[in-house]
């Protein structure tokens, strides 16, 4: 009786409880909780499902609300009847939810005070928000004091709290902060002063304008989308082969510069190459379907390969448009939104036809794998026709020497790859003359031959020297030719004689007998066996090659250590010595050859050369293409690409809007068209939310990888919602968004405020300041660059290799010979979006600040402050070396130390010292000026290019050095504010 | 109906329930999200037997077969087909699919070593004199077949990049010992022996996945700065850079006053813990104050920056700094062919480093708070590849991800007995199977973790490094 009492009074007093605040909504108060707890077990995954109960639905059989047997799981208005609250305040193990085997944590007290207030109010489900259209903010009531809407919306949210916008920030801290979001660069100070004199009531408006339309706007914007789809310049598996996406990343420059349409911006990417006769820029931009991880030939199974690139090729369309993991549904239903595994595959069907190879080739010429296009310039294709033509007259040109030296026209079509050895007999006493034989075996009687050889005089390596026996010119068998000898770096003193015998016949009488072409040699060769000798005059090394064939089948005979060689006439034949010396071996493969075919050779091969060097300037771009007929899409059990399962169609997943009814299969122009239609509920506002975290550093919903029932409630589900409608409205204008917002009075305000409001809302969810967040990685490096006057404001092209520390690419190579070679021209001061982006290694400048390593789709970055961060802004060498070149040139601006103090200052944080930080650094520059004054040999190591100068000189710039170097350490200098 | 009769009526229904004790702390620190700081501590779930680990990472995959899983039967198979019913048609990377299977036995000796009687080839005549202290584990197995994946498996515990490595879920886990070191290093060889197919790295080895950054790996250095950007740049030391501090702190602190930001206070602890590094590090680094004795013990590499036997000596002393993780790296092990030529000399890189390190732990009384685990990506495949007909000693072997050895020493793992077993062929296991997610379960148990608590919330699930299927921690091998 007692335990009664006891659950009676922990029953009443746990319903007495009710949640602080207004009434419940079931997606902002409850679904996460459900979601997270409990989906896993009684959601839309049907294999791990328990007990037949759906906690995600409320209609249906297994729905939370339909009645069961004698009892209910959630009974409207009665928490204690329901089963889904006993459950998860029970004391008992064996009752209690969530189980222990679930590794999951009980709902807290305030998880368990939402849900029995939302069953006391009736345990309403709604649909879950991101998955109905967003629709347009209705005021409660209406709201004079702001203009904007997004004003309105967020003072509405911050009346509510008690609290209100904050104060509008400086004008030097606005252009600065304008500067850093619209263009990832900081302003100048002659810009800063403009502004500043700039005292038109527009003047606001006129530098957004301004930042809007400047092209570092299109390379900024397309940083964050380089995250987000994971561009990179390198396979990122195995050999890590380069894979050059520059002209996709210039496209993308390009189309936020021209402002092209958002929902185009999709299209042209996911389905450039289905459209009719698609425009260059649709193809380049179709190679979003490319940007994948890929290995290259050799180990895996190409069938795995394919699978995992369709699969990466799924999540990033889901990451990058649906803002749901669909990924999750690759092996089993997702556990958390209502997307089944069939659904997954269907998706899948639409990227798994691609016409490519799975794997790339052992390095990729250019960096690009099939399919690709060449963006060739009209001047560009004239340039490249006229190298070929050019070859082809070389070619003829060698064409006709080869006819008058009366060569077969195939001679000597792969001569240069054959190493042919020298032989020789080392015979400790002298000898008048040595003799060599062999004998080819022939299956056939060759359609022609032509042979060549020469004889060597003396020892092997004493003279460089070498003759020719040109078979034609030979009238007694070992003639020379005359261009040859002048070629020769040493005069022959001696030239052996030597006489080549096929089947007996002297090749020399062979040749006077016809007077015909090389190719006649064929006549001396017979089916079966062939004797082969040669007669020097004295001892002598020699070397012959044979090239015969049929026509198509070109091969050569040539001397080896298989040779038989004897020292006079009658004496034993013994096996010849093989004389391994490469350099003899070139010089006959060239000498074999007469001096103007190999000039004529040498002029092909560096025309070639040079079209090649041309060729490789062409920017290329892969693209996605489709084959036919379409590649069958299958279920993959569990996932596994070694387990098919039953076959799918193209097709999106059944809780989102329906694709228009088509009878024909669909294509991925149907899945882009079905993404921007205006009753999709995710596209616009998945884009919306990450251009608003871009600028606010968190997305209105915080988890911008995840709009699904596992991501966060929005903090302003209105403006989340009014914005995603205007965006869709106003064609996909993605400037227009961009200026409704920086000119809300939101943006506006300063990110000042008292700690505790830091500490209550660190990461300004409630808008109530200004955000205050550290710079990414690339805005440091390019501040600093510009800062320094070194930045170089070229825009597109091939990436460039800034220097970076040694040894990292050597750290993880697969094959030894692939170092980093650092650009040594002014490519190195590039804007950090153009940096080579090596999937195994990024750059470490950049990885420190937490740039991700562009092997998946990133929608957020994370920030944190570590100590490695510090040491690369103390230490890293570029940066330092930016902090002299921009002290040299504040010497040089400007005279008197306050002057050049703040002019450093301003320079660097946009602003101007006050009063007693201004006397701080007077003070820490004659600080910096003493340690440099008495220690001579640390300012001669910080001022080497003043070696020979003043010393006084040294020390001032030493000082100065350090003195922006300082400043460029602040977090005045590092945070956006 | 009041509510009282309601209640009774659901205890009713349930009577069948069986009643058990309250038990709801069950899951207390599981889903937390704030990393969970620890100092000297018993453990975060349970009593720590292991303080820290060092991970032997032999990436390519070395032969168990010819290093630890003694096959004598093969002796008689050689240069017979591998049956069937052993092989089940099971998948084989690209370079030996539709190829002749032709078993092959190993060519080196073995000999049962020390008390245990533990069983070695004769490549690792140091290592054998430690068979007492160690525990192997011959039916270790994985799924990947190719190294991309089986590498990233086992560092990250997922083939697909973009998880966390092992390190870093115990720098987030337990937090960090030593305030002026990185509590997770990377050491990679520069060389090795074995100039064959050398297999790359990849950063998201030690990389953070979704954990937060600052619990990545720190890949030490063999040219240059240990740590990147360490040193001081030419012309400044340490009482211009302490100048330079002493300014930039000031200034922060006069920022944070106004601005209200208390990150500005992270960074002020950043830049000065950077500054402590600035010396923690190449005192870390600087190996004067070791005796030629303990050189010794490491072998003549132990000079050459970049070895593998360095390594192992700056391993113990991270070890004794209580570095939490310290995975060192050591190529040169995809031997396709020439595997006995290729494998004697990566044995000779490691064998006497390695066991010079054991002693060395020892000595110290590291080893027993130190869990030092050994380990490839995969095994090799009893069958041959890249046979030179007619000699013997000229062989390769493929990858093999259904059985291979690992082995781990200290930290509270039993010494001097071997748990598995593979068949006759080394190809499948037949008793007592863990999967590599089962390494590292029984790791973390001894380092006081419960696999299954140690979560982090991403893409909607609480990721673990087991991930979603079943792993076990192997108690046998427990001391």
């Amino acid at each position: 009786m007692l335990k009664k009492f006891i659950y009676i009074y922990l029953l009443s007093n746990a319903i007495s409880l009710s949640f602080a605040g207004k009434s419940i909504n079931f997606n902002r108060d409850i679904r996460p909780i459900l979601s997270n707890k409990c989906f896993h077990c009684h959601g839309p995954d049907q294999e791990d499902r328990k007990e037949e109960l759906r906690l995600d639905i409320a209609e249906g059989k297994l729905g939370a609300l339909t009645p069961r047997d004698g009892y209910h799981i959630v009974k409207p208005g009665k928490p204690e009847e329901s089963e889904l609250w006993f459950r998860i305040t029970s004391e008992y193990e064996d009752e209690f939810m969530p189980p222990a085997d679930s590794h999951k944590a009980p709902l807290t007290e305030d998880e368990i005070d939402r849900i029995t207030q939302w069953i006391k109010e009736g345990g309403e489900y709604q649909d879950f928000w991101a998955f109905v259209p967003p629709q347009r903010y209705i005021p409660e009531s209406e709201d004079k004091s702001y203009d904007n809407t997004i004003d309105q919306i967020v003072n509405a949210s911050l009346r509510t709290k008690g609290l209100r916008l904050n104060e509008e920030a400086d004008r030097r801290t606005l252009i600065r902060r304008l500067s850093f979001d619209l263009t990832g660069l900081p302003p100048t100070v002659s810009e800063i002063r403009e502004f500043l004199d700039d005292r038109g009531s527009n003047a606001y408006e006129n530098l957004v304008e301004r930042l809007l339309n400047s092209s570092a706007y299109g390379e900024h914007m397309t940083r964050y989308w380089a995250d987000l789809v994971r561009l990179a310049d390198t396979n990122g598996m195995h050999h890590d082969f380069d894979r050059d996406f520059s002209t996709y990343r210039d496209w993308l420059i390009r189309s936020f510069n021209e402002n092209l349409p958002f929902d185009d911006f999709i299209k042209y990417q996911l389905a450039g190459d289905v459209f009719n006769d698609p425009s260059l820029d649709q193809l380049v931009a179709s190679g979003f379907n490319r940007l994948h991880m890929i290995i290259d030939k050799g180990t895996a199974l190409p069938e795995e390969s394919l699978h995992k690139n369709v699969v990466d090729r799924v999540e990033a369309f889901g990451t990058t448009f649906l803002g749901l993991t669909v990924q999750c549904a690759q092996c089993h239903d997702h556990k958390y939104d209502p997307l089944t595994q069939k659904d997954y595959y269907q998706l899948y069907a639409f990227f798994n036809n691609f016409s490519g190879a799975p794997e790339t080739g052992g390095e990729p010429e250019r960096g690009l794998q099939p399919p690709f296009i060449n963006l060739t310039t009209p001047k560009q294709e004239k340039q490249l026709a006229d190298f070929d033509g050019r070859l082809q007259a070389l070619e003829f040109e060698l064409g006709a020497i080869v006819r008058r030296q009366g060569l077969s026209d195939k001679w000597p079509k792969d001569f240069s790859k054959v190493a042919v050895p020298w032989i020789w007999h080392e015979a400790s006493r002298p000898s008048p003359s040595v003799d060599f034989r062999t004998i080819l075996e022939l299956s056939e009687k060759p359609e022609y031959a032509i042979a060549r050889f020469v004889g060597l005089p003396k020892a092997v390596g004493a003279k460089r020297g070498a003759f020719q026996g040109n078979l034609r010119q030979s009238k007694d068998g070992a003639a020379t030719e005359a261009n040859d000898v002048k070629n020769t770096e040493e005069t022959i003193a001696h030239i052996p004689k030597t006489e080549v015998f096929v089947n007996g016949v002297s090749l020399g009488n062979a040749l006077t007998l016809k007077d015909g072409v090389a190719a006649e040699l064929s006549d001396l060769l017979i089916s079966g066996e062939n004797l082969i000798t040669a007669k020097t005059t004295e001892k002598s090394g020699f070397a012959f090659i044979l090239e015969y064939g049929t026509g198509v089948d070109t091969q050569f005979f040539t001397t080896s250590p298989d040779w038989k060689v004897s020292i006079d006439e009658g004496s034993s034949w013994v096996a010849a010595t093989e004389v391994h010396n490469p350099k003899h071996e070139s010089e006959w493969t060239n000498r074999v050859r007469s001096k103007e075919v190999l000039e004529a050779q040498k002029r092909i091969a560096d025309l070639k050369a040079k079209r090649t060097a041309f060729y490789h300037t062409i920017p290329g771009a892969m693209i996605m293409s489709e084959m036919t007929p379409p590649r069958q899409a299958t279920m993959f059990i569990g996932g596994a690409y070694d387990a098919p399962d039953v076959p799918v169609e193209r097709n999106t997943p059944a809780f989102l809007p329906p694709m228009k009814k088509k009878k024909e299969m669909y294509t991925r122009m149907d899945l882009a068209e079905w993404l921007v239609a205006p009753n999709h509920p995710l596209t616009s506002r998945v884009a919306v939310n990450r251009f608003w975290q871009q600028i606010f550093g968190v997305g209105l919903v915080r988890t911008s990888e995840d709009l699904g029932a596992q991501g966060e409630w929005p903090s302003h589900p209105e403006l989340l919602d009014e914005l995603a409608v205007t965006f869709m409205e106003t064609g996909w204008d993605v400037k227009k968004l961009f200026r409704s917002i920086l000119l809300s009075r939101t943006y506006k305000q300063s990110s000042d405020a008292d700690p505790k409001a830091y500490k209550k809302d660190p990461e300004n969810r409630q808008l109530a300041r200004a955000s205050r967040y550290r710079l990414d990685a690339e805005v440091i490096r390019d501040q600093i660059l510009a800062v320094s006057g070194q930045l170089n404001n070229t825009m597109y092209g091939k990436s460039v290799r800034p220097p970076q520390p040694p040894g990292l690419w050597e750290m993880v190579n697969m094959v030894a010979n692939r170092p980093y070679v650092p650009d040594s021209d002014d490519n190195i001061y590039r804007r950090s979006l153009y940096t080579f982006w090596r999937r195994a290694i990024p750059p470490p400048q950049m990885t420190i600040m937490n740039a991700p390593s562009r092997e998946f789709c990133l929608p957020r970055r994370e920030r944190t402050n570590t100590s490695l961060q510090a040491l690369l802004m103390m230490n890293e060498e570029e940066y330092f070396k930016a902090a002299k070149t921009c002290a040299k040139q504040t010497l040089e601006e400007t005279d008197g130390l306050e002057s050049r103090l703040r002019l450093t200052y301003e320079k660097i944080t946009s602003h101007l010292p006050a009063k007693d930080r201004l006397e701080l650094m007077k003070k820490t520059f004659v600080e910096f000026s003493e340690i440099y004054q008495n220690d001579a040999a640390l300012t001669r190591a910080l001022t080497p290019e003043l070696d020979g100068t003043d010393f006084s000189k040294r020390v001032e710039l030493a000082a100065w050095t350090m003195m922006t170097h300082s400043l460029l350490n602040l977090e005045l200098a590092k945070v956006r504010r | 109906m009041d509510q009282f009769q309601s209640f009774c009526d659901q205890l009713n229904r349930r009577q069948f329930i069986k009643r058990a004790s309250v038990g709801l702390g069950v899951a207390a620190i599981g889903g937390s999200m704030t990393p969970l700081v620890a100092t000297a501590q018993p453990g975060l779930h349970h009593t720590a037997k292991a303080k820290r680990v060092i991970f032997l990472f032999m990436a390519g995959a070395p032969s168990q077969l010819d290093l630890f899983d003694y096959k004598p039967g093969l002796e008689k198979l050689h240069g017979q087909s591998l049956p069937p019913e052993i092989s089940r048609g099971q998948r084989v990377t690209t370079m030996t699919r539709g190829k002749k299977q032709e078993i092959c036995a190993s060519i080196f000796k073995f000999a049962p070593q020390g008390e245990s009687g533990l069983v070695m080839s004769e490549l690792l005549p140091h290592l054998s004199k430690h068979a007492d202290d160690i525990c192997m584990i011959k039916s270790t197995h994985t799924e990947a077949i190719n190294h991309d994946p089986a590498k990233t498996f086992f560092c990250t515990g997922s083939e697909m990049p973009g998880r966390a490595s092992m390190g870093s879920w115990l720098s987030y886990g337990l937090g960090t010992l030593n305030r002026d070191l990185p509590d997770f290093v990377v050491l990679s060889s520069a060389f090795w022996s074995g100039k064959t197919n050398v297999q790359a790295l990849y950063s998201r080895l030690w990389g953070t996945g979704f954990l937060p950054g600052k619990h990545q790996g720190i890949a030490f250095q063999s040219v240059g700065d240990p740590v990147l950007f360490l040193s001081n740049p030419k012309g400044v030391d340490r009482k211009a850079r302490n100048k330079m501090l002493d300014f930039v702190s000031k200034v922060n602190a006069e920022q944070q006053l106004v601005t209200g930001d208390p990150e500005i206070q992270t960074s002020i602890a950043q830049q000065e813990m950077a500054f402590r590094m600035q010396a923690s590090v190449p005192e870390l680094t600087d190996l004067n104050q070791e005796s030629e004795e303990t050189l010794g013990m490491y072998g003549p590499e132990v000079h050459q920056s970049g070895s593998f036997a360095r390594n192992c000596l700056l391993a113990r002393r991270m070890a004794e700094r209580d570095v939490r993780f310290i995975q060192l790296f050591h190529r040169g092990w995809d031997h396709h062919r020439q595997l006995p030529l290729h494998l004697r000399g990566q044995a000779r890189d490691i064998d006497q480093p390695i066991s010079g390190l054991l002693t060395d732990l020892k000595q110290r009384g590291l080893l027993k708070d130190t869990l030092v685990v050994f380990a490839g990506e995969f095994g090799r495949t009893t069958f041959a590849q890249n046979l030179t007909p007619g000699d013997r000693g000229n062989y390769g072997r493929d990858h093999h991800p259904r059985c291979f050895t690992t082995w781990m020493a200290g930290g509270g793992i039993k010494g001097g007995i071997s748990y598995g077993q593979t068949d006759d062929f080394c190809y499948n296991v037949v008793k007592n199977p863990v999967h590599v997610r089962d390494l590292h379960a029984t790791m973390f148990h001894q380092l006081g973790i419960d696999h299954n608590k140690l979560v982090f919330p991403h893409q909607g699930l609480d990721q673990k490094l087991t991930g979603v299927e079943e792993a076990r921690v192997v108690n046998d091998i427990l001391a």
